[in-house]
């Protein structure tokens, strides 16, 4: 099928694209359009108006700013997994996205375009709260930030406002820490029935910090405190991880769909929550 | 309607198109080069593969309009004179193609394969193409084929 008819702009800037916005009550942010584009044909979106942020060359680009490294919202995620900076700094970031999509789908997806998209099943939103990095939101009365925590609302809704833009990501550097992205889906391609971003610091063979955060475990990702708190001061040994992982669950409500029913997924999120950390503290 | 300007295969089209006119569309019903087909239509099977501006994208994934101001090579770009680039010649002499569907889309993304990796492992071979669907071959041949260009300098 194709699209629905819609009007196009494709701003040069981000002042603008917000102006568009503003303008056209129904307007559709464009961003790489891997999600959007197969929405657009199966006309579950049909959009009046289409804002393409392709030609706003300031959206892209992975940048070094002291403790934090900011990623534009429109760097294809093929340019942020071959990013030297991202691999030392944010090596989570780096793993989950080779495995977003397929190769093609990494040229032309951006990682801000899919954090905006919100899907519950995505790789990167839970990878942007493990990390806890802050989104940072462009409007007509100007700029605020959002902590990932708070950006991700529900299924496909997140904090920015109908006239607002995702520009960039800003994620604290974990320089030294071993990281792992661990999923679990039936088939190349597939959407993930949960997943698992771990990054740890380790002192000596100890885990001094853990951050751990579950993709598809809830209508937004889930930060798995409880094993955070239960790593910290423990060795990392396959017996304290399996023990502190087993609380990877807790609090969660996952959903029951046809990959799996809900008690399904809270056993699998235990399972890649053990291989996570353990794979993370290897690499520390 | 929207006016756009995209080289390619090495010539510059100007064009007037639906905003939603998806690029593949445009390949094939504005300017004939039907090389490169549709497949599932869904952004999946990969058999719409092309470059734009010299990386690996889905054709039916990205709007005609988005194209304006690049530069796209299809399959139909690839040879010259009359020679197969080595990449089809590879494929050709693998027997890496039944029904010859995929094969469009499959040397599209093997050519970006190697412009990565000039000397992918098997294993590397299948990562690489893990976008591109084939229902004949069960992919032995492909993966060969892939390795052959290689070896023999299809990276260029």
């Amino acid at each position: 099928m194709i699209p629905a008819p819609f009007e196009y702009f494709a701003p040069a800037t981000i002042d603008e694209a917000l102006g568009l916005l503003r303008e056209h009550s129904d307007a559709k942010v464009l961003a790489g359009g891997q999600s959007l584009m197969p929405a657009l044909r199966l006309r579950l979106a049909a959009p009046d108006t289409i804002v393409d942020l392709g030609k706003i060359d300031e959206l892209r680009g992975v940048r070094d700013d002291g403790d934090v490294l900011v990623i534009g919202a429109m760097t294809p995620h093929s340019v942020v997994q071959a990013s030297p900076a991202v691999n030392e700094h944010a090596r989570l970031i780096s793993l989950a996205t080779a495995t977003v999509g397929d190769p093609q789908i990494r040229h032309r997806g951006t990682f801000g375009g899919s954090l905006a998209h919100a899907d519950p099943a995505a790789d990167l939103p839970a990878v942007a709260v493990a990390l806890d990095a802050s989104f940072v939101i462009a409007g007509t009365q100007g700029r605020r930030t959002v902590s990932a925590a708070d950006f991700f609302q529900g299924v496909f809704s997140t904090a920015l406002g109908e006239d607002e833009l995702l520009v960039e990501v800003r994620v604290p550097k974990y320089t030294g820490w071993g990281a792992h992205y661990e999923k679990f889906n039936r088939v190349a391609q597939a959407w993930s029935i949960v997943s698992v971003a771990a990054a740890v610091r380790l002192d000596g063979d100890s885990i001094a910090e853990a951050r751990v955060a579950l993709g598809n475990m809830g209508s937004t990702p889930v930060r798995a405190t409880a094993v955070e708190e239960a790593l910290v001061g423990r060795p990392a040994t396959a017996d304290a991880v399996r023990e502190a992982a087993a609380r990877a669950a807790d609090g969660t409500s996952p959903v029951t769909d046809l990959n799996g029913d809900a008690d399904y997924r809270r056993h699998l999120a235990t399972v890649l929550t053990r291989r996570a950390v353990l794979a993370a503290a290897g690499t520390a | 309607m929207t006016r756009i300007t995209v080289k390619v295969d090495g010539s510059s089209f100007t064009d007037e198109v639906e905003p939603r006119t998806l690029l593949v569309h445009y390949l094939r019903e504005q300017l004939g080069k039907t090389g490169t087909v549709v497949g599932c239509d869904t952004g999946n099977c990969g058999s719409c593969t092309v470059h734009l501006d010299g990386r690996s994208i889905k054709s039916c994934s990205l709007l005609a309009v988005q194209a304006d101001g690049h530069e796209v090579t299809t399959i139909e770009g690839l040879g010259s004179n009359g020679q197969l680039h080595p990449m089809q010649q590879a494929f050709h002499e693998n027997h890496a193609l039944q029904c010859g569907y995929c094969t469009p889309g499959m040397i599209m993304q093997s050519i970006d394969l190697l412009a990565d990796n000039p000397d992918p492992s098997e294993d590397d071979v299948r990562l690489g193409i893990e976008g591109n669907l084939c229902r004949c071959t069960g992919y032995q041949n492909i993966v060969k084929a892939v390795r052959a260009a290689a070896a023999a300098g299809g990276a260029q």
